[in-house]
C-alpha cells in the first residue's frame, strides 16, 4: 500500500464525522433522534468507565467464546478426518447448529445454562465455531495426495498423521477461519447479552445499550456502538496479525498453498 | 527380486490401466519404465509399492512382503513438507517408524550427503531450488537404505540442465549403493541415458510392449556415445511400430 492509500480510510472517516456533525447543526435535528459526532464524544467522556467496563466485560466473553470455537471446532474437525462415523455423526448437526438464529435459542440457554457468564460464552461459541470448524475440516482433507502416499508406505498411525501432517497443512484454512469467528465471537456475545440485558442481567455493553435507549440517552447509546465497532475492528486487526506472524514462522508455505 | 505374472488394473472410471502385465524385476537392476501418459506405468510402480492392489494376477517378492523402509518412492513433485527444515523432511520416513533423533541424526546427515546437500540441512524447502528440493526429496527416500527405488517421473519438472545433473548423480548412486531401481519416465532419452534395461509400454489397454536391454556406458560422457544414439533409435523404432 502507498503511504496515500493508507491514509485514505482516516481521510475518509474525517470528511463523512465533519459532514454528520455539520448536517446535524444545520438542520437542528434532536440528539434523542440523531446526535452529532460532538455529542457522542460529549456522552463517552463523561463517563467513561461505565462504558469501558461494559466493553471489557463483552470482550471477556469473545475472548472466552473464542478460545472455545477453536478448541472445538479443531476438536471436531480431528475426529471428522480420524473417523468416518465421526464425520457422519458430525456433520448434519454442526449445520443444524449453524443455521439455527442464535436470538430464538439464547432465551432458552440462559435458562439452562443457569450462570449468566457461561450462557453468554454459550451463545457465542455457537454463532462462532462453525468458520473454524468447517476450515479446519476442509484443511485437514487438503493435505497433498503425494504425502498422504508417503505416510501410508511408512505405516503412518493415524495419530501421526494428524499431527505430523493433516494439522500443520490445515493451519492456513485454521487462521482464515479464525479471523472469521473473531468477528462472529462479538456478535454472538452482544447477542447474547441484549437477550440477557432484557431479562434483567446488566453485563456488558449491550446492555448499556439497551439501558441508554430506554432512558432516551442516546449519544450514549451511539457512543456505546462506536466502541462496538472499534472493537470489531481490533479484533480482525490482531487475528490477521497472528495469522501473518504464524504463517511467516510455519515457512512461508507456498507448495501448499498451490494445491 | 520381484515378480508380477498377469497383473491387470482396472479403474473405477472404466480406464483399464493395466492388462495382463508379467514383469520379472532383478535384484540390483535398473529397469526404466517407459510410454506415453495414460500407459499405466505409473499404476504398475503404485501396485510395487503396495499403494494400490491389482485386480486380477499377483505380485510375488522372492523374499517375502517388503517391510517399511526396504522400498524408497520418489515421486513426480519433490512433495517435502514445507514447514520443516530439508534435515527434519529426511528423518520423516524414520521419525514415522518410531525411530529417535538421537539415533537418526547421523542417517540423515549422511542422506544428505549423498545427494551433495550437506550444507543445507537446516533450509527451508522454499530456500531451495527445484533440483535441490528433488535432492532432498531422493535423500528422504535413500535415509531408510531402501533395497528398492521406485521413482516416479522424478525429474519430469526440471529443466534440462539440472536434469542431467541429477541423471548423472542418480546413476552414480546407484552404482554405489547397489540397490534396484525401478524408474518411470515418459522420456525416451531419460531412459536411454539411465536404465539398463527399458520396458516400453502402451495405453489403452496398459500393456508391455518391448523389453529392451542397455549397453550404453555410464557417465556423462555415454550422452556422446554412439552406443547411446543408437538405444534412443532403437527405442524411436519400437515406439513408431507400437503406434
Amino acid at each position: 500500500m502507498t503511504p496515500q492509500s493508507r491514509l485514505a480510510p482516516l481521510v475518509f472517516f474525517a470528511a463523512m464525522v465533519m459532514a454528520w456533525e455539520a448536517l446535524v447543526r444545520v438542520t437542528n435535528v434532536p440528539a434523542y433522534l440523531v446526535p452529532g459526532p460532538w455529542a457522542i464524544g460529549q456522552a463517552f467522556l463523561g463517563a467513561p468507565w461505565v462504558l469501558l467496563g461494559a466493553l471489557a466485560s463483552t470482550l471477556v466473553v469473545t475472548g472466552v467464546a473464542l478460545l472455545v470455537s477453536a478448541l472445538v471446532g479443531v476438536a471436531l474437525a480431528v475426529a471428522m478426518v480420524a473417523s468416518p462415523w465421526a464425520r457422519a455423526a458430525i456433520q448434519p448437526w454442526a449445520v443444524v447448529l449453524q443455521v439455527t438464529p442464535i436470538v430464538a435459542i439464547a432465551p432458552l440457554i440462559i435458562v439452562w445454562v443457569g450462570d449468566p457468564f457461561a450462557a453468554l460464552v454459550v451463545c457465542a461459541v455457537i454463532v462462532a465455531f462453525f468458520p473454524i470448524f468447517s476450515n479446519t475440516a476442509i484443511g485437514l482433507g487438503a493435505a497433498p495426495a503425494d504425502l498422504l502416499d508417503l505416510f501410508r508406505l511408512n505405516r503412518a498411525s493415524t495419530w501421526d498423521t494428524v499431527r505430523l501432517l493433516r494439522l500443520p497443512a490445515a493451519l492456513p484454512y485454521f487462521l482464515a477461519g479464525l479471523r472469521i469467528s473473531g468477528g462472529l465471537s462479538l456478535v454472538g456475545a452482544v447477542v447474547a447479552e441484549f437477550v440477557a440485558g432484557s431479562g434483567g442481567f446488566a453485563s456488558g455493553l449491550a446492555y448499556r445499550i439497551l439501558e441508554a435507549g430506554y432512558r432516551l440517552q442516546i449519544p450514549r447509546m451511539f457512543a456505546a456502538l462506536v466502541l462496538l465497532s472499534l472493537a470489531g475492528l481490533a479484533i480482525n486487526t490482531a487475528l490477521a496479525g497472528l495469522a501473518r506472524v504464524l504463517l511467516a514462522r510455519y515457512g512461508n508455505p507456498p507448495e501448499m498453498r498451490a494445491r | 527380486m520381484l515378480s508380477l505374472i498377469d497383473v491387470s488394473r482396472r479403474f473405477a472410471n472404466g480406464v483399464e490401466a493395466l492388462a495382463d502385465v508379467s514383469l520379472d524385476i532383478a535384484a540390483g537392476d535398473f529397469v526404466a519404465l517407459l510410454g506415453p501418459s495414460g500407459c499405466g506405468k505409473s499404476t504398475l510402480l503404485r501396485l510395487i509399492a503396495g499403494l494400490d492392489v491389482p485386480d486380477r494376477g499377483s505380485l510375488a517378492w522372492r523374499d517375502g512382503l517388503p517391510q517399511p523402509g526396504m522400498l524408497g518412492y520418489v515421486f513426480q513433485d519433490a512433495t517435502l513438507l514445507p514447514w520443516a527444515s530439508a534435515a527434519e523432511n529426511v528423518f520423516l520416513p524414520l521419525r514415522l517408524r518410531g525411530i529417535a533423533w538421537s539415533e537418526a541424526a547421523l542417517r540423515v546427515a549422511a542422506a544428505l550427503a549423498q545427494v551433495g546437500l550437506s550444507g543445507f540441512a537446516n533450509a527451508r524447502p522454499h530456500e531451495l531450488s527445484g533440483g535441490m528440493r528433488m535432492r532432498v526429496s531422493i535423500a528422504r527416500a535413500l535415509v531408510s537404505r531402501p533395497r528398492v527405488l521406485l521413482m516416479d517421473e522424478p525429474f519430469a519438472a526440471l529443466d534440462e540442465f539440472t536434469r542431467h545433473k541429477l541423471q548423472e548423480d542418480l546413476l552414480a548412486l546407484w552404482r554405489e549403493l547397489g540397490c534396484t531401481i525401478v524408474f518411470v519416465t515418459h522420456s525416451l532419452y531419460e531412459a536411454a541415458f539411465l536404465a539398463r534395461r527399458i520396458v516400453l509400454m502402451s495405453p489403452q489397454p496398459g500393456r508391455i510392449v518391448h523389453d529392451i536391454a542397455s549397453v550404453v556406458p555410464f557417465g556423462a560422457e555415454a550422452r556422446l556415445d554412439p552406443a547411446y544414439a543408437a538405444l534412443v533409435a532403437d527405442i524411436t523404432r519400437h515406439l513408431r511400430a507400437a503406434a
